[in-house]
């Protein structure tokens, strides 16, 4: 009766209410974030409307800048990009990818070098710092500040129109920079929209303004993850603040800065709402600050002429090279001392394999 | 014996000087950044209570008196509360982020409940699906994303904004690192032994536990969610004014030629990021808390 009763208890199984629980993540997600996807990778093959397989024709023209004609079942040429089209296509994929990789490194290098010595100054025990917490809020708040506003309340600041320059210009006329002509009254301001390197500073200025606060704090988490008998130690040693710095925080830091840099360039990758909308002529988006997600979304949604499979294969190029730089991240964060420890495990149990073996295999 | 008090004692002072300096000096570059930080946001406030001409004429520090004529113009003129209705956006962007946030929350602390308490097969291979797709941007997906929502006939409507913010792994992951280190196994078996049913344990059990954690993630979802420009000018293509989120109002505002008053232009922005800077000064120690904690993790 007993051993029945205890069989019974032991048979309940409560496994069917964890998939109860886990369904709707992954009912949503494989509707909206896998199929999706799966999507992506197949209107890639597809041609402008979306409509006819068209194979690897979208990938040629975007990497090699080679057109491709198709032929239909009745003889006519039902699908064409032609060399030049593809040319065109090709050059401006390599430019909003060129476009990416400066405005990311323009805003990553001036980003991590204050974000890291703020962060290392933040931490210091022996700094008498007031108000550290006030300076964290100040400089986080960039960081919540809807991006579409930011974007608009800089194109206002930044202004350059002769006769009505923004607050920047006039700022730059008061101290002496930029001169006013006596006659007319029009300033000689300084293009901060409209020129090319003007236009991508004060976007790696915005990025950095919006990012610094967030790097900083996830760094000094970091650095307050350091066993500090180690800053202890090299104080009693009486290591001087720079040699604390290159010999204990900044090794130490590494794995952490890595990850910064990875999830950073995968957030460069995806850079838009800045981009996208910092530029004066409602009709034309400026072509030096088009990234890559730019690119994407204008191809994707041409009035005139869309052009899906484009958007769809430029997707899947950005998949391939955020999923590289994912792993990259995976691999520098994962446990290592859960590694350490299975390695250890594994180890242990080879020898005592070996021992067994020294017994003739008998287990003893 | 004076002597090397005296050389200790020089010592000292020295150190304690150098200390002194050094400190003064990062606090002075410290109240500069502060001051780039907030510039900006300070012109933005003070060029909403001038007038066009005043902030034409220059820059000033000290507010004007234009911000009632300021939201005159935006609220009564044709030209401009046809472009931007801060009431409509407000209301517009509240109903998406509330709804988004909830259903990130719940789902997202059901999701990581269901892996950590629950033994079944697929328990391992589901958690590491989740770690994988964590990274995967959505600038990726956008297109396939786009053309389905067309096909399915729900552009224009929220439910695409809604919906997949039942799916956020990182949120997940959060929740889950969490239990692991707050949440013993031995509640739920002893919630089992007095009858409380599996869901009933998660809704009056497990939750109030977890409400630290709900609580950050609710304000980084809000504030995503809020912020969120790319998927709703994708998904509300219709120039249908009626249904556009606050940071779709934006950029209506920077793209329209008939804004021309530079002083409603500030109003405009500035109370575009109203909510999310007021929900900062309540809540700032718990966000920096939050990224600190994300810091952590990684």
């Amino acid at each position: 009766m007993a051993s029945g009763a205890r069989r019974r208890i032991k048979s309940i199984s409560y496994a069917k209410w964890g998939y109860l629980f886990i369904i709707p993540f992954f009912v949503v997600y494989f509707f909206f974030q896998l199929w999706p996807l799966i999507n992506t990778f197949i209107l890639s093959f597809k041609d402008y409307t979306g409509d006819q397989t068209v194979g690897l024709a979208n990938y040629k023209a975007l990497l090699r800048g080679v057109g491709t004609k198709v032929m239909g079942d009745n003889g006519e040429v039902s699908f064409n990009i032609g060399d030049r089209t593809a040319r065109v296509i090709h050059e401006n994929f390599l430019h909003a990818f060129g476009n990416t990789v400066i405005l990311w490194l323009g805003n990553f290098i001036p980003q991590i070098i204050l974000s890291l010595s703020l962060a290392v100054w933040f931490t210091d025990a022996q700094l008498k710092i007031p108000g550290k917490g006030f300076f964290k809020v100040v400089m986080y708040l960039p960081n919540i500040i809807t991006a579409a506003s930011v974007a608009v309340l800089f194109l206002q600041l930044c202004g350059e129109a002769e006769n009505v320059p923004g607050s920047l210009n006039l700022f730059l006329h008061k101290i002496g920079v930029v001169s006013q002509d006596p006659v007319s009254e029009k300033y000689d301001s300084i293009k901060f929209i409209t020129g090319v390197w003007q236009s991508r500073g004060v976007v790696m200025f915005i990025q950095t303004w919006m990012w610094f606060g967030n790097t900083m704090i996830m760094l000094m988490s970091g650095i307050q993850g350091i066993n500090p008998s180690l800053f202890e130690a090299a104080a009693i040693d009486g290591a001087s603040s720079g040699q604390v710095f290159r010999k204990i925080t900044f090794p130490l830091l590494s794995p952490i800065m890595a990850y910064t840099l990875v999830t950073s360039m995968i957030g460069g990758l995806q850079m838009f709402d800045i981009p996208f909308l910092y530029h004066n002529d409602p009709n034309h988006r400026s072509d030096n600050l088009k990234t890559i997600a730019v690119y994407i979304y204008e191809y994707f949604y041409d009035q005139t002429d869309p052009k899906m499979g484009f958007a769809g294969a430029a997707s899947v190029l950005l998949f391939f090279v955020t999923l590289f730089l994912g792993c990259i991240a995976f691999y520098l964060t994962r446990d290592k001392d859960e590694i350490a420890k299975k390695k250890q495990r594994k180890k242990i149990e080879k020898q005592n394999k070996l021992k067994s073996k020294q017994f003739g295999g008998l287990s003893l | 014996m004076s002597n090397m008090k005296s050389v200790y004692g020089q010592a000292k002072d020295n150190y304690t000087l150098k200390v002194r300096l050094k400190s003064g000096i990062l606090v002075a570059w410290f109240v500069i950044l502060t001051f780039i930080c907030l510039l900006p946001i300070y012109i933005l406030i003070i060029n909403a209570t001038r007038s066009s001409t005043e902030i034409a004429n220059g820059i000033s520090f000290i507010p004007g008196k234009s911000l009632f004529q300021n939201f005159n113009t935006l609220f009564h003129n044709v030209n401009y509360n046809t472009v931007y209705n801060v009431g409509i956006g407000y209301k517009n962007s509240f109903t998406i982020t509330g709804f988004a946030t909830v259903f990130t929350v719940f789902f997202s602390a059901m999701t990581a409940y269901g892996i950590h308490v629950y033994d079944f097969k697929l328990k391992e291979i589901s958690y590491t699906i989740i770690l994988l797709v964590m990274m995967v941007p959505v600038q990726v997906t956008s297109a396939g994303f786009v053309n389905f929502m067309l096909k399915l006939g729900l552009t224009d409507t929220y439910w695409p904004l809604i919906i997949p913010a039942i799916a956020a792994p990182a949120v997940v992951y959060f929740m889950r690192s969490y239990m692991k280190s707050s949440f013993p196994l031995d509640i739920v078996e002893a919630a089992r032994i007095d009858g409380c049913n599996e869901f009933r344990t998660f809704i009056s059990i497990a939750i109030p536990m977890m409400k630290p954690a709900i609580a950050v993630q609710a304000i980084f979802a809000f504030i995503a969610s809020w912020n969120n420009f790319y998927t709703p000018n994708m998904i509300l293509i219709s120039s249908r004014f009626k249904q556009k989120t606050l940071p779709m109002m934006i950029s209506a505002v920077q793209a329209s030629d008939k804004f021309t008053d530079y002083g409603a232009i500030y109003l405009a922005i500035a109370l575009s990021i109203l909510p999310i800077v007021t929900v900062y000064i309540l809540l700032s120690r718990f966000i920096i808390a939050g990224v600190a904690l994300g810091g952590v993790k990684e």
